[in-house]
């Protein structure tokens, strides 16, 4: 077999691990599972291809960088989306979620962002089309490696900035007074409250991260694959899955966990066809909770 | 006459509205002392304390803070004030290291003063110096405690509220809290605690109250209470408490 898939797979892993990061933090922070974040996802996108679109407007073509697709516009253009998603996120928990959490049911916030999900990709397919679009229609050479194995200039770059990004929360969850007050929160409300956490201010800390992270994993499947409306969502089960994989309320197992999926989708489609793919994840899921009903980074509540 | 830190006049607080817990409550707390609330079970001890912590809804009367109305401050913003509450269970952060456990109650110090505040944690707590990295659930029943007073102490409050620090902990461990809280107020905080051990909390104790049914029925210094015939009468309906096996009546949960 060729050893391709390890790439393949890394890069659908990168996808994967950063949108579960988000599907996690809610989940521990929020307490519900919000089945809208993958169309955050697709409005990130496509939020960053209108900036985009914009700039190649006011400024015409930009040359890209070196061995990359893309120019300085996406790069502008994807911090702008970031932001855009981040407000998409705090905007639908200020007019839906804490409202509804305020009344105390789960079941009714995870519903509610089930109806949110829907609303959100029909919103994108009414404006956008369903008809997939691109950041460019360029084609890379990708380069030989070695092991058989070959890499696009635009999947190493992708690469790094999921790396940094995963660093970059990984130390603010651990190192800073926010990411303190994120994981007090997770584990105690009430307590949080009584040593002095703004609950609500850390609510909105979760929902920027999740948001802007939902938008880079979504413009990484722009730039690797395609744009569309139903991007986000067909990523839905996956990210659940990694974020159940590494185990609820961990940073670090939420990527793990997107990779090892990721990897195991990509090998699957070599070995015993693409049909699989989506089975072969699951199946790793049940067999991993199966042994450590926690998750692999998961700890028992005490 | 010393200066008031705590006064509490009046309180009504209840979950629901009509049904209150705690009834026209008054107490009032001086300066560096102990002041213990004693009363039977469910007389609304529990829930007397966590809503001048801001954790059980005020429905009528005032808390006053060194002279500053508190009576609708949020509960997360009581640090600030100056009152630092410890929960009777659930007091720490059990997945967190002890010293995040301390770090994350932090937030309105100066980040700069953090960590020598830290340190003189650790200079009262030295147990918890060598646990600094180890996950707060992983601590003994007393160490635990002890983290949640340090975690509380922070933060220079000017007074400390705990709702019963000796429930749940062996005769050993329990001694050791009321130790630690007669050493915590030399060094001059003021303290107000609930408690169902009515023996160690008399003892270490300045003042007393007794709760009756979410009312405040009798008030006195705590060294005369124990022997106090009106304070058994409310406590246990008959015998005196000194004459009752330690507390073995009172342990359980709380209302």
């Amino acid at each position: 077999m060729s050893l391709q898939f390890i790439v393949d797979g890394l890069l659908t892993g990168s996808m994967i691990g950063l949108g579960a990061i988000g599907v996690t933090l809610t989940y521990s922070i929020l307490r519900f599972s919000n089945f809208a974040h993958g169309d955050f996802m697709a409005w990130g996108t496509y939020a960053t291809l209108a900036v985009v679109s914009a700039i190649g407007a006011t400024f015409g073509k930009v040359a890209p960088i070196a061995p990359l697709s893309f120019g300085w516009p996406l790069l502008v253009a994807l911090v702008v989306g970031m932001a855009f998603t981040a407000l998409l996120a705090l905007l639908l928990d200020r007019v839906l979620f804490s409202r509804l959490r305020s009344q105390g049911q789960a079941i009714i916030v995870v519903m509610a962002s089930f109806g949110a999900s829907m609303a959100l990709r029909s919103l994108l397919e009414f404006t956008f089309t369903s008809r997939p679009t691109y950041f460019s229609r360029a084609i890379q050479i990708a380069m030989p490696v070695g092991f058989g194995i070959r890499i696009t200039p635009d999947q190493i770059a992708l690469l790094l900035l999921t790396a940094v990004l995963v660093l970059g929360v990984h130390l603010l969850m651990t190192r800073t007074q926010t990411g303190r007050s994120m994981q007090a929160l997770s584990q105690n409300a009430a307590l949080a409250r009584i040593v002095g956490i703004d609950v609500a201010s850390v609510v909105r800390v979760t929902w920027v991260i999740g948001g802007a992270l939902a938008c880079v994993a979504g413009v990484m499947i722009g730039i690797l694959v395609q744009i569309r409306p139903f991007m986000g969502f067909d990523m839905l089960l996956p990210m659940f899955a990694a974020a159940i994989l590494g185990g609820i309320g961990s940073i670090p197992g939420a990527v793990l966990g997107g990779l090892i999926i990721g990897l195991a989708e990509a090998g699957a489609v070599q070995l015993i066809g693409a049909e699989w793919r989506a089975a072969v994840s699951f199946i790793i899921l049940m067999a991993v909770l199966f042994v450590r009903p926690i998750g692999l980074f998961g700890v028992r509540e005490r | 006459m010393s200066e008031t830190v705590l006064d509490v006049r009046d309180l009504e607080a209840g979950y629901e509205p009509g049904v209150p817990i705690v009834r026209r409550a008054s107490i009032t707390v001086n300066k560096s002392e102990i002041v213990v609330v004693l009363g039977p079970n469910g007389a609304g001890k529990s829930s007397f304390i966590k809503a001048i912590a801001g954790l059980v809804p005020i429905t009528g009367g005032t808390v006053f803070l060194d002279g500053k109305d508190i009576t609708a401050a949020p509960a997360h913003t009581m640090v600030r004030l100056g009152l630092a509450f410890v929960p009777q269970t659930e007091n720490i952060f059990p997945l967190m290291s002890v010293e995040d456990n301390l770090k994350v109650a932090c937030g309105i110090l100066q980040r700069r003063e953090i960590p020598a505040r830290i340190d003189e944690m650790y200079a009262a707590f030295p147990d918890l110096v060598r646990q600094r990295r180890t996950a707060a659930g992983n601590l003994s029943g007393g160490q635990r405690q002890m983290l949640a007073v340090a975690r509380a102490l922070v933060v220079h409050p000017k007074v400390l509220v705990l709702d019963e620090p000796s429930a749940g902990l062996s005769p050993k461990f329990v001694s050791m809290v009321f130790e630690m809280l007669a050493g915590i107020r030399k060094s001059g905080v003021t303290i107000l605690l609930v408690e169902q051990n009515a023996k160690a909390a008399l003892a270490i104790g300045d003042r007393a109250y007794v709760l009756v049914e979410g009312r405040d029925r009798h008030e006195g210094i705590a060294s005369e209470l124990w022997n106090d015939p009106v304070v058994a009468e409310l406590y246990l309906g008959q015998r005196p408490l000194g004459a009752q096996r330690t507390g073995h009546a009172a342990r359980g949960g709380t209302a």
